[in-house]
């Protein structure tokens, strides 16, 4: 998936995250904020990095303003994020 | 020798000791004697100023000064005297709080110029909490559960100087109450039940308040005999954080879930019957048992000799609806507890060592078959944190969470398995405050969890229906949900001492990376 | 993973499809069903958002024994299509088509869940399908809407939209709503498949609601939905039978093994006749009893100590 704009996805809610992203050229920058980033830090990288991984996208620069969403929520915004910014809606499920 | 009035005396009687000859004064022996003409007059113990008030105490370098925590996150008493003891050029201070709040955030600048040394506190919040647990002082702060303090104070292990003590009303002579029966009333806090034990044991003990009366300011619940000053200030604290307003029921369906198998483990434990006594906390779910635990009362008919511990509007309720006898009150959450503490003859006033000491004498705790706790953190143990953040930063207080659950014959802890992506069930809690040895049931939305210990209980669960799950189980549950946290990272330095109700330490808190 | 058609449906859950918050513990509050909303609750701009949420909650997260099911939006909506093959993948028990007017809407979503099985490699029909009936013409059409596809385990009728078609408002006591209750309830029992009732907004009405629901459990509704976890509780109240009904039920189904042990043809019950309608309600009351948590003596639900 090739990333031609900046995209945001998600809300400030709690349980939720905001992510905003766009195209990079350094693999996949993460500047993550969060509210139990001492607890759950790596695992959201971890899971930011798969996602972007899955969609095959190389560069990224990515902003997450977490509220403790929970793995599966990341995992859906990050992807609602990464399609609106390659501005496609040929999605893939399950893959 | 002869007296003034020239009786003959010997020096001296055996067994009786030494004699001292009447020296014809009429208040010879008081510290007043030049301006105590009679107690229902101004005295020189009714000051202006707290800076006099400040200096006639004797205060000195090094000292401690206690407070109370009564007005809560309103409250204006620590804030104002320790300004004024910076100015006057106090240092190495402690202070013996019997709680902190957000409100205190100021101390942090006066621990770093130097004028507060030590800090003795059930709790603290906010900034100064977070300033702490980032190492601010070079002496951690000593924690201490709302019995262990009185305890200590009474038994001598906390030495305290003088008190500083705000109340909502005073007479002259230091007759005071945490309400007054004439003028502004509007910063009421009910129960002085924590500042007794300091105005009790303290050497000097200073009043703070915006409402002198008219002696005798009785009954009162701390009398002139503890009282060496009475200062008259503008205010003493913002009414909105003294009291909240009636506390509304909670609509939270998770909390409501809780609360309803918080009362059917109550009911089903056998400890609910006639002539029963419990406590329950002010959080949502407390709250909510207590209305629960009213249906249960009047559908049974029956009722509890008492209730205790904070009181609140609800607990009030089933006292006025004849539910409970007798409350026993060491604070007041809301305006409806605080009306009830100055109105009804069976809601006591106690002290914090009336209420909770750990002391041989004993105290109400011992005597209560019920309590529903709170929890921060509870580990696979059954050990408690109330105190910390699952960050690892100071947020909370002991209060009287140890000193009830030691008392109490049941004691169940309420909590959400999971807050935000917070698991509350660890396996070992970040600071432990309230050992496991004296839990008994952990209830949560997704699941009951009883302490292995207390067969019995599981049988009696089982046979009224109510499932119960062992708490590993309950904690794997949650990891499902949100993962498994990465234990927090400590640096080396000790910020917190944690003692338990005796005076022993039951954990240290260090300081956060 | 087969189509489960009959099971208890007293209440089915509104869970907004763009909150991840509510998402996580909607299961924990007792209601039969979950039925998460891709469709009014979620704005225009965030259609997509909410498919990827709804569908990443599906696939992750343990409901347990609830039925889980997805209102999708309307396949003229442009969203419709895309809804089904995510909710599909995802593993959804039921698809509800909103706004439901002709046989032809439901054929056609048959149609795309039917493809959407294959493309996936699930069992052919296993997906379930309601249908919700939310206009005059669809309350018109009913016994064709529910009888148009064998996916259909029920029919759900919209108020909100409903009186709104019809120029008028809902009142307290619902009359507005009589002859679209009566249709949307024949029409699914003569197709076989479940009734099930509007939402009532006024969540802190709780007498009204109980009304509401003594109301449509008296005209033969299944259940009802609703959209707050207070709401479950008293529902299950009113649809738990009575003791005396637990104990005749116990009796026929009773009279019916006895009758089998000793090869009568005919059963009878405090002399009168056991048919198939009085052993189904038999059957009915004890299925109720049961998920109310009442123990029964000498079934399988276990006696009290």
């Amino acid at each position: 998936m090739e990333l031609v704009k900046t995209a945001a996805a998600g809300t400030l809610e709690s349980s939720d995250v905001m992510v905003t992203l766009g195209p990079g050229n350094a693999g996949i920058e993460i500047e993550l904020t969060s509210t139990v980033e001492k607890q759950f830090g790596k695992q959201i990288r971890k899971v930011v990095e798969e996602t972007v991984c899955k969609a095959n996208v190389k560069n990224v620069r990515i902003q997450l303003n977490d509220r403790g969403a929970l793995d599966c929520t990341i995992r859906a915004r990050v992807e609602a994020a990464l399609y609106r910014a390659a501005g496609s809606t040929d999605y893939k499920w399950g893959e | 020798m002869k007296n003034i009035l020239g009786v003959d005396l010997p020096e001296r009687i055996e067994g009786v000791g030494p004699l001292r000859p009447y020296d014809g004064k009429r208040f010879g022996g008081t510290p007043f004697e030049a301006g105590l003409k009679a107690p229902v007059k101004e005295t020189r113990k009714l000051l202006d100023s707290l800076e006099e008030a400040i200096r006639l105490s004797g205060l000195k370098d090094g000292m401690t000064i206690s407070f109370h925590h009564h007005f809560r996150n309103g409250d204006y008493i620590v804030n104002m005297v320790v300004d004024k003891l910076a100015e006057m050029g106090f240092r190495d201070l402690a202070i013996a709080a019997s709680s902190l709040s957000d409100c205190h955030a100021p101390l942090i600048g006066h621990i770093r110029n130097g004028v507060i040394r030590r800090i003795e506190t059930s709790g603290m919040r906010g900034e100064l909490a977070n300033a702490v647990s980032n190492g601010l002082m070079d002496t951690p702060a000593v924690f201490r559960s709302h019995g262990g303090r009185a305890w200590a104070i009474a038994n001598g292990s906390l030495k305290i100087d003088v008190a500083f003590l705000g109340v909502p009303s005073s007479d002259p002579a230091g007759n005071a109450n945490g309400f007054s029966r004439e003028g502004d009333n509007s910063t009421a806090c009910g129960s002085l039940g924590y500042a007794m034990v300091d105005a009790h044991y303290a050497q000097k003990t200073i009043l703070l308040t915006n409402n002198v009366v008219s002696y005798p300011n009785t009954p009162c619940q701390i009398p002139q005999t503890d009282v060496d000053y009475v200062v008259r200030v503008d205010e003493i604290g913002n009414p909105k954080g003294i009291a909240s307003g009636a506390t509304r029921f909670t609509t939270n369906p998770k909390e409501l879930m809780i609360a309803e198998k918080t009362a059917a483990v109550m009911e089903a434990s056998g400890y609910l019957k006639d002539g029963f006594s419990f406590q329950t906390g002010t959080g949502g779910a407390s709250l909510a048992v207590t209305r629960f635990l009213r249906d249960k009362m009047l559908e049974e008919g029956i009722t509890a000799n008492f209730a205790l511990g904070g009181i609140t509007g609800a607990i009030v309720k089933l006292h006025e609806e004849g539910l409970i006898k007798k409350l026993l009150d060491v604070q007041d959450f809301d305006l409806d507890a605080v009306r009830s503490a100055q109105e009804n003859p069976f809601h006591t006033v106690v002290s914090a060592h009336h209420y909770a000491g750990p002391g041989l004498e004993g105290s109400a705790v011992d005597s209560v078959d019920m309590v529903v706790l709170s929890a921060l953190e509870i580990d696979t143990d059954f050990n408690v944190n109330v105190l910390t953040g699952s960050d690892g930063v100071i947020r909370g207080a002991i209060g009287g969470h140890p000193d009830t659950a030691a008392g109490s014959s049941l004691t169940i802890i309420t909590a959400p398995l999971i807050r935000g992506r917070i698991p509350t069930i660890l396996d070992r809690v970040n600071t432990v405050v309230t050992p496991g040895v004296s839990v008994d049931v952990l209830v949560t939305e997704a699941g009951v969890a009883v302490n292995p210990a207390r067969r019995d209980l599981i049988g009696r669960l089982a046979a009224a229906g109510i499932e119960t799950t062992p708490i590993e189980v309950l904690k794997e549950r949650a990891e499902a949900v949100v993962g498994k946290p990465e234990p927090v990272e400590y640096g080396d330095k000790v910020v917190g001492v944690v003692t338990y109700r005796d005076g022993t330490v039951i954990d240290l808190i260090r300081n956060v990376k | 993973m087969a189509l489960v058609r009959e099971r208890l449906r007293r209440t089915m859950m509104f869970v907004p499809g763009n909150n991840p918050g509510l998402m996580r513990d909607a299961h924990i509050f007792g209601a039969d069903s979950l039925m998460f909303d891709l469709e009014d609750s979620v704005k225009a701009t965030e259609k997509d958002a909410a498919r990827f949420l709804v569908y990443h909650a599906l696939t992750t997260i343990d409901y347990g024994g609830v039925e889980k099911v997805v209102r999708v939006n309307p396949l003229s909506s442009g969203h419709g299509r895309a809804d089904i093959e995510a909710m599909v993948k995802a593993g959804a028990d039921v698809i509800r088509l909103p706004k439901s007017e002709t046989a032809e809407d439901v054929v056609e979503a048959d149609r795309l869940i039917g493809e959407f099985e294959e493309k996936y490699g699930l069992q052919k029909g296993s997906v379930g399908m309601m249908a919700a009936i939310e206009s005059g013409l669809g309350i018109i059409n009913a016994y064709e809407i529910a009888s148009a596809s064998p996916r259909l385990i029920g029919m759900a009728i919209g108020a909100e939209d409903y009186v709104a078609d019809l120029k008028t408002t809902r009142s307290p006591e619902g009359f507005e709503l009589s002859f679209a209750r009566g249709m949307i309830i024949n029409a699914a029992r003569a197709a076989g498949i479940a009734a099930l009732d509007t939402v009532y907004s006024d969540v802190n009405n709780e007498e009204g609601f109980k009304n509401e629901v003594r109301l449509i459990k008296q005209l033969g509704f299944d259940g009802k939905s609703v959209i707050n976890p207070r709401q479950i509780r008293p529902v299950i109240e009113i649809y738990t039978p009575s003791e005396k009904e637990i104990n005749h039920a116990l009796g026929v189904i009773g009279a019916i093994r006895e009758a089998n042990e000793k090869g009568l043809g005919v059963i009878a019950y405090n002399g009168k006749m056991v048919d198939k309608p009085v052993v189904d309600r038999a059957e009915r009351i004890l299925m109720l009893a049961k998920a109310a948590g009442i123990p029964l003596a000498g079934t399988d639900g276990g006696g009290k100590e």
